[in-house]
């Protein structure tokens, strides 16, 4: 985990240094006294992972010295997963399934970055590229799949590999490949227009390339979907900003030493610094094929994955189960756990019959669901077709018999999980058909929760069924997260999530276990947010050390509490709250926010978005004294200083002399604003004066979440203000119209109006007077955009606007008395820190920043 | 069984007791290893390797109450009775700590 080496880093490695006291190999030669039988696994993906998973949950660490042999140096990661990390949406690290310790801790030896060259299946050992020899008892094969490259003039350079700046897109080495090379390009060709290719090209072009998409058949994904719903997916993604070429072959690579184009075979050329090969994938047999197994598409396996030889097995992609080779990875779970069975003895007779693949992916954005046929083939199948181009939706539905064959939803799922178990299990349609696709009396979402059958199947990857979550939920467990890490669902591509939460809120309220924690403000208070305030009030409670002893079930303090509670206490006691440092998250105990390496970001405050010379000189001056690793222009109107050492803090924030931005809290943040009438043509009002005073008089207050803020001079709406927890609007004639509840980060919500009033100052105490409402009803961590739709705009408007519950007077009086309890947390403890060590490092050892120095 | 147990450990003073206010952690280093040590509201005394062993995250700048540490980058939460995590992944190593006359002593 040196500086600067991010690219070869092992993912799901070690974080200390290897000591000697957790060896990863020596294990292989310590086992003469192991009467334990071998099992050596081949591959550390997906099926041979959860394979050894599925091992040891039936108890076979005790029957079994188990090695892993597996090609990547990482360790088990979820490669589905590749696909957001590629378009930088997940952080690589959160993709990890398994880390080498994860290995180390059950018994199981992991040799990671070693290739299995052999299997002596007489000698019964294996072979490996390291030189190394493992003898087996039993052996598993799982060594997936690699991408195919299709034969095209140039695509390899002298020696065999692919040219520079031609990818396949199967590791998250060839991840990190491409995410390094973003950078350095601007126009991509993908060649492929399956699910791959798509996720690709989205990826990409959200990296701002250019991106040409090749497909060699004559409709995108032709392998789930017909030609009509085709043809609308095309739509959708060339909506995106990306080309599509269809029916024609990529035939030739251009370029000397680095990728410069594609040549197709109607003699087009297209310019490319980045080329992805995205046309299929083919299974990993030639192990199986050299060590004289056999194999036709896979590595042939009978219903109990055993191949011809009675030892050896193959599970996952690598594998062919009469005649089927498949390339999802619920199938790849299903072997693993067959053969755990069979293996453990747990089932010895169990057996895997196939898998139904019915699919459902989110590809390039657009939701995809198929299963079955997607065509009528004989003359008296019934077909169905809802189809909205202008929408992105198309739908459709083969009946056979009075039985649906097959199903494809295009940019619309709601029904999928009605019609994968009619699917599945044959269940009776409805005599009206156009109630499969749409729900024609509307709100019928939840009794299609209902409706479903208990064995119908809600996570595809995991195999979870709707009755093996309303069987956790029956058990006591009622929290999203608890049902998820109990059964795995929604823990594979995480598609059908929002399923599983119907399922759980469903079963919670019919069986009356409904978890009270989940009105609870924080976990560890048993108090719904005004029964909070009122006992605290009433007991005067104003540090996180009293609310606990006084009203924690047996006194009993909960980490994942205490940043809420302080919130709370500073709202409610403004000057007069007893603040504790523990009960901060470290953030706020360092007024900076932490990054991925421990080091900080510092954000000063801009007010307005408006800065000076003098100002950008200072910051300029601090940076490169303290040799900040990245300076940034932020998406809130500043300048953000990243990979701060944390000793360096204090004495950065004096240099600069300027107030925190509070980049870091559950606060107000910044007011964005646009240049308004002083400066542009179009300016209706001054917007950034109007921006200024805002920030100055709201700045650093804390909220359950954050506050953004913006002002613009009129409805072009250039500072984003439709989209803000509170957005002001010049409309003309000294009138300025405020909207709530906005946001485009995770959740895009347009504001709603709140009120149009006559003045810079009314919009300030009206924009006050809601945040104070917000402040004092919303639950911890609801931003507005999940408040005001809650509590429902014709609600807000009466008590903020009509006074209907008596309310104003108090509310002006509580955010002024906020206001006054204003302090800049930089000036506090900048000279003295206000706890020993405050500032110390917390990985002393480790040489900060590791982050990369731009 | 495993080599971990057969090593002997050695006792290293790290600093004083009061370099870590109540509730807060700190890391030190103990014999060339780096261990955050943290004292809880209840005055009760643990250690833990410095780095998380999710993503390496610094658990000293973590939060606690008296069953459990939790990381501050992606907030997985660890145990101090056996350092095993409540979120599924690896456990994160605890060394033995005691206060000796108002020092810290780690054993690593
Ligand atoms: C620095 C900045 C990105 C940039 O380089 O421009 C940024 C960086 C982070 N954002 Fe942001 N956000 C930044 C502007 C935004 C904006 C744009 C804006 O403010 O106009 C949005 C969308 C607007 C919104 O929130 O409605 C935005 C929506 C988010 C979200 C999604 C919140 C949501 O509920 O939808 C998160 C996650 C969260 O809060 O849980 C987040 C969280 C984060 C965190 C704090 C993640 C974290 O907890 O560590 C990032 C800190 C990085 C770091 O290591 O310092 N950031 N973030 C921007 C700082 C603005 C500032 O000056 O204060
Ligand atoms: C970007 C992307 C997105 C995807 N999206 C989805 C999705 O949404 N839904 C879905 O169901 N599936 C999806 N998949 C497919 C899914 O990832 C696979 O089905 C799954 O990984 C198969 O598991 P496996 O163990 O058979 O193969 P793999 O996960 O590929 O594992 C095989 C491992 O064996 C190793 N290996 C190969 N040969 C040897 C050897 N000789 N010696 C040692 N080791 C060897 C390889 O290095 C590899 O680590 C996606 C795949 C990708 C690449
Ligand atoms: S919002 Fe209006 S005033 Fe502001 S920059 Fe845009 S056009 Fe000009
Ligand atoms: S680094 Fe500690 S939880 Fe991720």
């Amino acid at each position: 985990m040196g500086p600067g080496v991010a690219v070869s880093r092992v993912l799901g490695g070690r974080v200390m240094p290897p000591s000697p006291f957790h060896p990863t190999s020596f294990r292989l030669d310590v086992d003469e006294f192991d009467e334990r039988a071998s099992l050596v696994v081949v591959g550390n993906g997906m099926a041979g992972a959860r394979f050894v998973e599925e091992v040891l949950e039936r108890g076979g660490g005790e029957q079994f010295r188990i090695t892993v042999l597996g090609e990547e140096p990482h360790g088990n990661y979820n490669r589905i997963m590749l696909s957001p990390v590629l378009a930088g949406e997940s952080h690589e690290d959160d993709i990890v399934l398994n880390s080498h310790d994860w290995y180390a801790d059950n018994g199981v030896t992991l040799r990671a970055g070693v290739r299995v060259e052999r299997i002596d299946t007489a000698a019964k050992v294996v072979h490996a590229a390291d030189g190394s020899v493992t003898a087996y008892d039993h052996l598993v094969l799982a060594t997936g799949s690699y991408s195919f490259i299709p034969p095209m003039t140039g695509v390899r350079a002298a020696d065999g590999e692919l040219l520079p700046g031609v990818y396949g897109f199967r590791t998250i080495d060839e991840t990190r490949a491409m995410l390094d090379a973003v950078g350095r390009c601007e126009k991509a060709v993908v060649m492929g227009g399956g699910l791959l290719g798509l996720e690709a090209a989205r990826a990409l072009q959200g990296h701002g390339l250019q991106v040409d998409l090749v497909h060699a058949m004559p409709h995108l994904m032709n392998v789930q979907l017909d030609a009509e719903a085709g043809a609308i997916l095309k739509k959708s993604v060339e909506s995106l900003g990306i080309t599509v070429h269809l029916d024609v072959f990529a035939t030739e690579v251009f370029g000397t030493g680095h990728v410069e184009g594609v040549g197709l075979a109607d003699g087009r050329r297209i310019d490319a610094d980045l080329l992805v090969v995205a046309a299929g994938v083919r299974p990993s047999t030639d192990l199986g094929v050299r060590s004289g197994l056999e194999v036709e598409r896979g590595i042939v396996v009978d219903d109990q994955l055993r191949t011809d030889d009675p030892d050896v097995y193959a599970i996952g992609e690598c594998a062919q189960h009469r005649g089927e080779v498949y390339g999802l990875v619920a199938p790849a779970w299903e072997h693993a756990k067959v053969l755990a069975d069979v293996l453990t003895g747990t089932d010895p007779d169990a057996e895997y019959h196939g898998s139904r693949t019915a699919t459902k992916l989110k590809v390039a954005g657009v939701d995809v669901a198929v299963m079955g046929i997607n065509t009528p083939e004989r003359d008296d199948d019934e077909f169905l077709v809802i189809s909205e181009p202008k929408r992105g939706v198309h739908l459709s539905v083969v009946i056979r018999d009075d039985t649906l064959v097959g199903a494809t939803l295009l940019g619309d799922t709601r029904k999928v999980a009605f019609l994968t178990q009619a699917f599945d299990r044959g269940a009776p349609l409805p005599e009206e058909r156009i109630r499969l696709l749409v729900d024609l009396s509307d709100g019928a979402e939840e009794v299609g929760v209902a409706e479903m059958p208990g064995d119908s199947q809600v996570c595809n990857c995991n195999g979870v069924t709707k009755g093996a979550i309303c069987a956790v939920v029956a058990d006591g467990c009622t929290a999203l997260g608890g049902v998820m890490d109990r059964t795995r669902a929604g823990k594979g591509c995480g598609s059908c999530k929002s399923l599983v939460k119907q399922i759980v809120e469903w079963a919670a309220d019919g069986d009356l276990t409904e978890d009270p924690s989940a009105s609870w403000y924080v976990p560890g208070i048993p108090m719904a947010k005004p029964e909070l305030i009122a006992a605290i009030r009433e007991q005067d409670l104003r540090s996180v050390s009293a609310v606990f002893a006084a009203l924690a079930p047996a006194g009993k303090e909960d980490a994942k509490s205490k940043m809420g509670l302080t919130s709370l206490l500073k709202m409610l006691w403004g000057v007069d709250f007893v603040p504790e440092k523990d009960g901060e998250f470290i953030n706020d105990r360092v007024h900076a926010n932490i990054q991925r390496d421990g080091t900080f970001s510092v954000v000063p405050q801009m007010k307005g978005g408006v800065t000076t010379p003098a100002q950008l000189r200072r910051i300029a001056d601090v940076a490169e004294k303290y040799e900040v690793p990245m300076v940034k222009v932020t998406g809130g109107q500043r300048i953000d200083l990243l990979g701060v050492r944390k000793e360096d803090l204090p004495a950065m924030w004096s240099d600069l002399g300027m107030p925190s931005g509070y980049a870091y809290g559950k606060s107000m943040r910044t007011v964005k604003t646009c240049v308004g009438s002083d400066f542009c043509r179009f300016g209706l009002g001054d917007s950034t004066q109007l921006g200024i005073d805002l920030e100055s008089r709201f700045q650093g207050i804390e909220s359950p979440a954050k506050m953004k803020l913006a002002v613009v001079g009129c409805p072009r709406n250039c500072a984003e203000a439709y989209v803000k927890d509170v957005g002001v609007v010049a409309v003309g004639n000294g009138k300025w119209e405020v909207h709530v509840g906005g946001a485009a980060g995770a959740t895009v919500r347009k504001g709603d109006l709140l009120a149009t009033v006559d003045s810079p100052e009314a919009v300030v105490t009206l924009a006050g007077r809601f945040m104070q409402y917000y402040r004092e009803n919303a639950n911890w961590l609801e931003r507005t955009y999940d408040f005001v739709p809650r509590i429902g705009l014709e609600k807000i408007k009466q008590v903020l606007l009509e006074d209907s519950e008596g309310l104003v007077a108090e509310l002006d009086a509580n955010m002024q008395r906020s206001v006054d309890a204003y302090t800049d947390p930089w000036g506090q403890d900048g000279g003295e820190p206000s706890t020993p060590g405050q500032f110390r490092p917390s990985l002393p050892l480790i040489p900060l920043p590791e982050v990369p120095v731009r | 069984m495993s080599l971990t147990e057969l090593r002997t450990s050695t006792a290293y003073t790290v600093g004083r007791v009061e370099e870590v206010p109540p509730g807060e952690g700190r890391a030190f280093v103990a014999g060339g290893v780096q261990v955050a040590v943290f004292r809880l509201r209840d005055g009760s005394l643990h250690a833990t390797q410095a780095a998380c062993p999710h993503a390496g995250g610094p658990l000293a700048d973590g939060q606690t109450d008296v069953d459990v540490l939790v990381c501050p980058l992606h907030l997985y939460a660890y145990r101090w009775s056996d350092g095993a995590s409540t979120s599924g992944t690896a456990p994160v190593r605890l060394y033995p700590v005691r206060d000796v006359d108002g020092d810290l002593v780690v054993e690593v």
